[in-house]
């Protein structure tokens, strides 16, 4: 068993479930969060119908990586949960009203007193959704208080000035891969609208992504040692991440549909990566590593074997979903 | 007053979970009952299997969505308000839990879609194969939560080191003295509970003269399958209870209502316990009936809730009387079951009334039944949440207050509150606006519309669908 190091092959999975799931979950969130601002019902169909066939594809990712957590790493588990408790149920009460609104919207044909509650139920609970999970990539930033394993904060540690900024930022970054998501799969004045959105959209992730840069090395020496000392080449991943949104606003400009999107999702691949290497190896900051949180070998290769299985299958009807449903959605079509 | 965030905590999850069981315990019953219509159409070509295999497979969807998005949340609580037991018993949790999750998954991404959404475009034989994993799916998920549960009520081949569990061997602690056991109690419980639902249904649409023909059919099957498993299910309700004496004896005196060790043990029919005081304040019982019951002799010892000191006794009021409601809800299935054999002959079972709206008021029963056979076995084992090696106090989250258990716990219950009346608001529409000749002509969707749970039903949520032009 000591030929494989068992816990870096398990951070690697659960690295890319999560990756996953931000790229492919944070479009159909910021679809959500731009939902009251839409020009008319017309476009929330189109909104919506464009996401309807994928979204909850893209949510078993976080299920996947919660299960994983808790068989591969535990403390993760047992410190993350307690710390950011409130946020956790915020999150999960979001995605539950969010999920059912999807269902229920495109049944409720006749009242419209009905379908108004149920866009309201899925732009909060996407909202609310996008930020509390951008509070934990904040917490995470920040580190957890722990003694010996087990989180000894209050409730609400997790609500920090940095974690609601990046609470915010997240809301902001996932409007931005909804518009560009948008100009993909929609044409006309729906398509206008989203393109008009995208430059100011962009250009508040850049300040908010300015700030955080600013401040993260302030709040956390780790970082601030691995930024400016010897491993000094990472600062590539900020460069692509600022060339990802140039690429974004010159291909807007250029009215390309397919760049725009694929652009945004290399802003949060390589910002992804950038926060990955600043911690790395540890899982949870700022005292434990990934080998740390590991849990027992036999564990972890006990579903190592079913998940190596499944993987294949699940990554072969994600992209068999996107293929089928490719192209563009048009008003009136989709399902009714 | 202090608010206890163990008592809320448990009280939060005793609420989700109930919220969850109820729709696994029937769309695994369902499911199973979708691939025999499947395979009797295939079989007899009936046109009317068919349409009963539509209107189930719909009623099917909406429950099965409602089941996964409760399981999520689920999923998550063993982190916020268990922390200590999660980091615990990772290492056999976790594992198991994940294979749940893998399963379904794998399940979902394979063969769910062709089933919602495979009529008339995939050939019969392949529709029908995917009835059948669907249905072999939702008892494989079964089993690895069933074996997680048991595990929990007998735990077997882990060993503690620094209060981690840790696996020595994966057969023992997966296949645990008490997982046969449980396991075919619940498998029963889920047949029987889907077989109530449509037969209650099927009744229904009788009532009202909707689609005759398939609902003779659905009816007499269901009362058939009824007829055998109902007693078969008490049978294997006898077994787990011998399991639950030699494994938990206190848990079982609790159910029993009997404070001291004694031999030829009266059942009590009727009892109230005080647990205060230790002993029951008034008592009615059958003379050496659980003596017998139990041990198969008139003298035989039947251990007492004494044996454990007060601090290890489960809750006995609530175990005692949960444990009789489910054993009398049994009995009355056994007995509908029965009425329905005699009312065989010339075909009462389809034109008397009463009987079938007896067997409408009846699909409620099975749910009632497992959510008090579930407080039971669940309640029994207080205070123990691994038994014997940890108690709930040991596996309650640390930074857990009372403040933010009672924030959570009534946010559960309003989100589930909101979703639990619009999913039974809408699928109570599918059934009252199912079996119609009308509904089949409305083909809706075609192959790229969306292939989740609820597409598979074209039911609207809020208009008439018998009003709506299409």
């Amino acid at each position: 068993m000591e030929m494989f190091d068992l816990s870096l092959i398990w951070a690697l999975i659960i690295g890319f479930g999560i990756m996953m799931y931000v790229l492919m979950d944070g479009f159909d969130l910021g679809l959500g969060i731009l939902f009251p601002f839409a020009p008319d019902e017309d476009a929330r169909d189109v909104m919506m119908n464009s996401v309807a066939p994928v979204w909850d594809g893209n949510e078993t990712w976080l299920v996947l990586g919660g299960a994983g957590l808790l068989a591969a790493f535990p403390l993760v588990y047992s410190v993350f949960l307690p710390a950011l408790y409130i946020g956790v149920f915020l999150m999960l009460a979001g995605l539950v009203f969010r999920g059912v609104a999807f269902e229920l919207r495109f049944k409720s044909r006749r009242d419209r007193r009905n379908r108004r509650m149920w866009n309201r139920a899925f732009s909060w609970g996407s909202a609310i959704a996008a930020f509390a999970q951008g509070a934990v990539v904040g917490k995470y930033i920040q580190g957890f208080e722990t003694q010996n394993g087990v989180f000894v904060g209050g409730a609400f540690d997790w609500l920090t000035p940095f974690s609601i900024l990046t609470g915010i930022g997240i809301m902001i970054g996932y409007a931005l891969l909804g518009t560009t998501w948008l100009i993909l799969k929609s044409e006309g004045y729906i398509q206008a609208w989203a393109y008009k959105l995208t430059p100011p959209l962009l250009v508040a992730v850049l300040v908010i992504f300015a700030i955080i840069s600013i401040w993260t090395p302030l709040v956390n020496p780790l970082v601030w040692d691995r930024w400016f000392g010897i491993i000094g080449i990472i600062w590539i991943l900020p460069a692509l991440t600022l060339l990802c949104m140039f690429v974004v606003y010159w291909s807007v400009k250029r009215r390309r549909e397919l760049m725009p999107f694929m652009a945004t999702l290399g802003m949060f691949l390589f910002t992804y990566l950038g926060l990955v290497v600043s911690k790395w190896p540890m899982i949870v900051p700022p005292d434990y590593t990934i080998w740390d949180a590991a849990s027992a070998p036999e564990s972890q290769l006990f579903l190592l074997i079913g998940v190596l299985f499944v993987l294949p299958f699940v990554l072969g009807y994600t992209f068999w979903s996107y293929w089928v449903f490719r192209g563009k959605v048009r008003v009136g079509e989709g399902y009714h | 007053m202090e608010l206890d965030p163990l008592l809320l905590s448990r009280l939060q999850f005793a609420f989700v979970v109930s919220f969850h069981a109820i729709f696994p315990v029937f769309t695994i019953g369902l499911a199973s009952y979708i691939a025999v219509l499947h395979a009797l159409f295939y079989k007899t070509a009936n046109p009317a299997w068919d349409r009963l295999a539509q209107l189930w497979t719909k009623v099917f969807a909406v429950a099965f969505g409602m089941g996964v998005v409760s399981g999520i949340v689920m999923s998550f609580q063993f982190g916020t308000n268990w922390s200590n037991f999660s980091q615990s018993t990772a290492n056999f949790m976790g594992p198991l839990l994940s294979y749940e999750v893998v399963t379904a998954f794998f399940l979902e991404a394979a063969f769910l879609g062709v089933l919602l959404f495979g009529r008339g475009r995939v050939p019969q034989g392949v529709h029908l194969f995917a009835a059948i994993m669907v249905a072999i799916g939702t008892f494989i998920s079964t089993f690895w939560i069933l074996s997680a549960n048991s595990w929990m009520h007998t735990p077997a081949g882990v060993e503690v080191i620094n209060g981690v569990f840790r696996v020595t061997s994966w057969t023992e602690a997966i296949f645990n003295p008490s997982f046969p056991y449980r396991l075919a109690h619940m498998a029963m419980a889920s047949f029987i509970t889907g077989g109530f639902v449509v037969a209650g249904v099927s009744a229904w649409y009788l009532l009202i003269g909707r689609d005759v023909e398939a609902n003779r059919k659905a009816l007499s099957m269901c009362l058939w399958m009824l007829l055998v498993l109902t007693p078969t299910q008490a049978l294997v309700g006898d077994f787990h209870g011998l399991n639950t004496l030699e494994y938990q004896p206190t848990k079982l005196a609790a159910m029993e209502g009997n404070w001291e060790t004694r031999e030829g043990a009266p059942f009590l029919l009727f009892a109230w316990p005080d647990q205060a005081a230790q002993q029951n304040r008034f008592e009615i019982g059958i003379p050496y009936a659980a003596s017998l019951i139990l041990t198969h002799e008139l003298h035989g010892e039947v251990p007492g809730i004494l044996e454990a000191p007060p601090e290890e006794q489960p809750p006995v009021a609530l175990v005692f009387w949960t444990f009789r409601l489910m054993v009398g809800l049994g009995f009355l299935m056994i007995a509908v079951s029965l009425v329905g054999l005699y009312l065989r002959r010339g075909g009462r079972i389809y034109h008397s009334r009463r009987f079938l709206q007896t067997l409408r008021l009846m699909s409620v029963t099975p749910f009632i039944a497992v959510l008090a056979g579930w407080i039971t076995t669940e309640s029994g084992r207080a205070p123990w949440l691994v038994y014997g090696m940890m108690t709930h106090a040991e596996g309650v989250t640390p930074s857990l207050t009372g403040g933010m258990a009672l924030f959570t716990l009534l946010g559960y219950v309003a989100v589930y509150g909101v979703i639990f009346y619009a999913g039974t608001y809408y699928l109570t529409r599918v059934i009252r606006y199912g079996m119609q000749q009308k509904e089949e002509e409305k083909l809706v969707d075609d192959f790229e519309t969306p292939k989740r749970p609820w597409s598979a039903t074209s039911t609207p949520f809020d208009d008439d669908p018998t009003k709506a032009e299409g």
